[in-house]
């Protein structure tokens, strides 16, 4: 299969993605729109040093994130290691809080398929709803488009009812028109929803990539019918980095994707600063971050 | 533990107009003569209304034939020591004034906003601070003069006469008064008939800069005003930017009366959309090229040629973009279309849209809900559009955008270069040659090369044909300003 790549423009795009972040955001859309952002969070540990401990006081702010502010919902999800997914599934049970788990040899991906396959399927029997996957980067630099899609369509697979999230890793794929490309790709072979980024790449979700990749779901769900969602992680850890992507949403591709079926952001030190900013649109004062728990 | 059912939150952006209650603006402005606010000879006041909502915002002195002729004495008096001045005397003026500009930028965007209809988020991130970079570039050129014409000596024309219109009405003054004043000109500007506060604003910064009395006198009026000083005698330049129509009676004014002239009329740019285009960042470059100001743009992409193969790609993306344009209150900082300029202006793009539809092009308007008061028209799209019709020919200056279609390269070329105007022209392109090889076959002062309507006070600016001749920017801005000695 020769690749035929569509074009983006590089200096149209980020034009365009910086414009819409100019929106005025104030008072009573300020408020809804933090809601709004803290119901879609994947609130996300992976580091080497996490334990169960840590994992379940995640939970805990997952489900309630702030005691003292009713009117904020739950977070979507809890995203964790293949090790700690029974650990959140328990401490999740009957919340509403889904337990997501990044799997395929995460972050780098440079494992046999194999190997992606049975770290998927560990991940789901021990109860991950949601599986985030990482695409081979070596493969799709190397031109094998081919590759890329029949581990994302076996990893779907071995997915079973569990959604599966394909992160493209942006800032490794070195151009938009690799980024539009990428998200064809793993749109066409089956992904529910197309992600940035792993977080632990230099650059994550920065305006102009959630830009390409937005448009490339519109045009798929133009053309296929087929409903795929998006997941901005990455470098979003303030709050007007997440109204902006909102933004991005709502503009691009309507309000019917502003919606946890249909937008993460993949986040941790994010929600804390939502937080801080709406107890301020209450109270008119910025508040301390030792007002909200630390997990 | 207690779960919440999951509600869904809906999220619709606030309104947010931006504050007015910093504006100083006066009751009643007088003409600007001689460094100071003076009564018209015959009083005259007349109010000038904010589009979007028909209200008055202030009365405005209008100049009549003495106030011309006074004007003119008072400039003609001033230029000698003007141009007098060591070069870079002049430049640290202009200086001042651009950062006057800057200091006073968000008053200006709203006075702008409330005085034309156009969005905030235009007059604040796009007229404004182009005046102000205006003024900084003519500002460095004064002392620089024999190197931006490229002659060993030149001098000031002397008195120059310039008549601006209403759809950048702060900006188009910066374009006409910077370059004339670096040159050692003294100024009389016209600011047009229903967008006079910025250039009154612009009067009082003159004021605060101290620029010398005389220097630039500002007198607005209607039309008429405008005929009287072309037709007036101790000028030696006129500088016009408005319709074609108005341009020619002023060329026919000034036959054989040993003046220098430089006019910026209408336009029928063509927008070109290849099919090996980036197609997303082309629509928006189409969005911005015709709904940008409510399609009051002289350079306007009002003809957009699509080539075939993308045509009915693009037109979907297009209408669909067009459905999330934000219409209403110019002064909401989320707007991104505001009201029409002047009942007379929508007067005419009704009747040019009404013609569209008699001729059997297909049209398709935004369906939103527009302010019952005010001149507000929904941006609209013609399809099945020939080259005939008329609105494939004549300047619509609204939100209206015709589409063509065109086969091959050279056809759309053809197609572009198929008007009797010739001011701008876009082209988008992922093959760089092919955009260089389009854009030298394109008769366009302007050519925009996958973007739009970006404009620089670096880069010359003006038109072929109808479209006009002189040009605004750059070194270039500063030949029609000057004659060359030697």
């Amino acid at each position: 299969m020769s690749r035929r790549l569509a074009h983006v423009d590089r200096v149209g795009i980020e034009e365009r993605a910086a414009q819409l972040g100019a929106r005025s955001i104030k008072t009573t859309a300020k408020q809804q729109g933090i809601r709004l952002a803290v119901s879609v969070i994947d609130l996300t540990t992976l580091e080497g040093a996490d334990t169960a401990g840590k994992v379940r006081q995640l939970c805990a702010k997952a489900v309630c994130p702030a005691p003292t502010i009713p009117e904020i919902p739950s977070v979507a999800a809890i995203c964790v290691y293949p090790s700690l997914v029974a650990v959140a599934r328990e401490a999740l049970a009957g919340t509403g809080v889904r337990t997501a788990s990044v799997a395929t040899g995460f972050p780098a991906g440079q494992v046999s398929l194999e190997a992606k396959l049975r770290d998927t399927e560990d991940a789901v029997a021990a109860g991950a709803e949601e599986i985030d996957m990482v695409i081979s980067r070596g493969a799709f630099l190397a031109g094998d488009d081919v590759r890329v899609m029949r581990e994302v369509a076996r990893v779907k697979d071995a997915c079973g009812d569990a959604h599966l999230k394909v992160i493209l890793e942006t800032a490794e794929l070195g151009s938009y028109d690799h980024v539009r490309h990428a998200s064809m790709l793993a749109m066409e072979a089956g992904a529910d929803f197309i992600k940035t980024s792993t977080g632990k790449a230099a650059a994550g979700a920065t305006p102009g990539v959630c830009l390409v990749m937005l448009e490339a779901i519109r045009d798929h769900v133009e053309r296929t019918g087929r409903i795929v969602g998006f997941k901005a992680a990455g470098g979003v850890s303030t709050s007007k980095a997440a109204l902006h992507r909102l933004v991005l949403v709502k503009e691009t591709l309507g309000d019917e994707w502003l919606t946890p079926e249909r937008f993460r952001i993949g986040a941790s030190s994010l929600l804390n600063d939502l937080l801080m900013q709406y107890a301020k649109t209450e109270s008119g004062r910025y508040g301390r971050s030792e007002d909200f728990s630390r997990e | 533990m207690t779960v919440e059912p999951r509600t869904s939150i809906v999220w619709e952006y606030a309104p947010a107009p931006e504050a007015t209650d910093h504006l100083r603006l006066a009751e009643r402005y007088g003409l600007f003569i001689g460094g100071a606010f003076c009564e018209p000879a015959e009083a005259r006041y007349v109010p000038t209304i904010n589009p979007a909502t028909e209200e008055p915002i202030a009365e405005i002195a209008w100049a009549g034939p003495r106030d011309v002729e006074r004007a003119i004495e008072v400039a003609r008096a001033a230029q000698p020591r003007w141009a007098a001045l060591p070069d870079r005397e002049r430049g640290k003026y202009l200086f001042r004034i651009a950062r006057l500009i800057q200091e006073r930028a968000r008053e200006l965007a709203v006075v702008e906003t409330l005085d034309g209809g156009k969005p905030l988020r235009e007059s604040r991130d796009v007229d404004i601070p182009l005046a102000a970079a205006h003024f900084f570039h003519y500002a460095g050129w004064a002392d620089k003069l024999r190197y931006g014409v490229v002659a060993r000596e030149v001098e000031p024309l002397g008195v120059v006469g310039q008549i601006v219109p209403w759809n950048f009405p702060l900006l188009m003054a910066a374009w006409k008064l910077a370059p004339a004043l670096a040159c050692g000109n003294t100024a009389i500007l016209k600011p047009a008939e229903t967008t006079p506060l910025t250039a009154l604003l612009l009067a009082e910064i003159c004021q605060e800069a101290e620029l010398p009395d005389g220097v630039v006198s500002i007198l607005p009026g209607d039309g008429t005003v405008g005929a009287t000083l072309v037709r007036a005698p101790g000028l030696d330049k006129i500088a016009f930017t408005g319709s074609t129509a108005v341009g020619r009676d002023i060329q026919t004014a000034l036959a054989g009366r040993g003046m220098e002239l430089t006019l910026e009329l209408g336009g029928k740019s063509a927008n070109i959309v290849f099919e090996d285009a980036a197609i997303d960042q082309a629509v928006e470059g189409i969005v911005n090229g015709i709904f940008f100001n409510q399609g009051h743009v002289c350079c306007a992409g009002s003809r957009l040629l699509i080539q075939e193969s993308v045509l009915d790609e693009v037109i979907a993306k297009l209408w669909a973009r067009m459905g999330r344009l934000r219409i209403g209150d110019p002064l909401d900082k989320n707007t991104d279309v505001g009201a029409i300029n002047s009942a007379e202006q929508l007067e005419r793009i009704e009747t040019l849209v009404a013609a569209g539809e008699d001729e059997g092009a297909v049209r398709r308007s935004v369906a939103c809900s527009l302010p019952e008061r005010g001149y507000w028209f929904a941006p609209t799209l013609f399809t099945d559009v020939s080259p005939a019709h008329r609105i494939a020919v004549e300047e619509i200056f609204g939100p209206v955008v015709s589409v063509l279609s065109f086969r091959t390269q050279a056809e759309a070329i053809e197609k572009a270069n198929n008007s009797r105007y010739g001011l701008a022209a876009g082209i988008w392109t992922d093959k760089g040659a092919k955009a260089f090889e389009v854009a030298s076959a394109l008769r366009a002062g302007v050519v925009w090369q996958n973007t739009y309507n970006h404009f620089d006070p670096t880069a010359a600016f003006g038109g072929y044909k109808e479209s006009g001749f002189g040009r605004e920017g750059g070194p270039a801005g500063l030949r029609p300003y000057v004659r060359v000695v030697r």
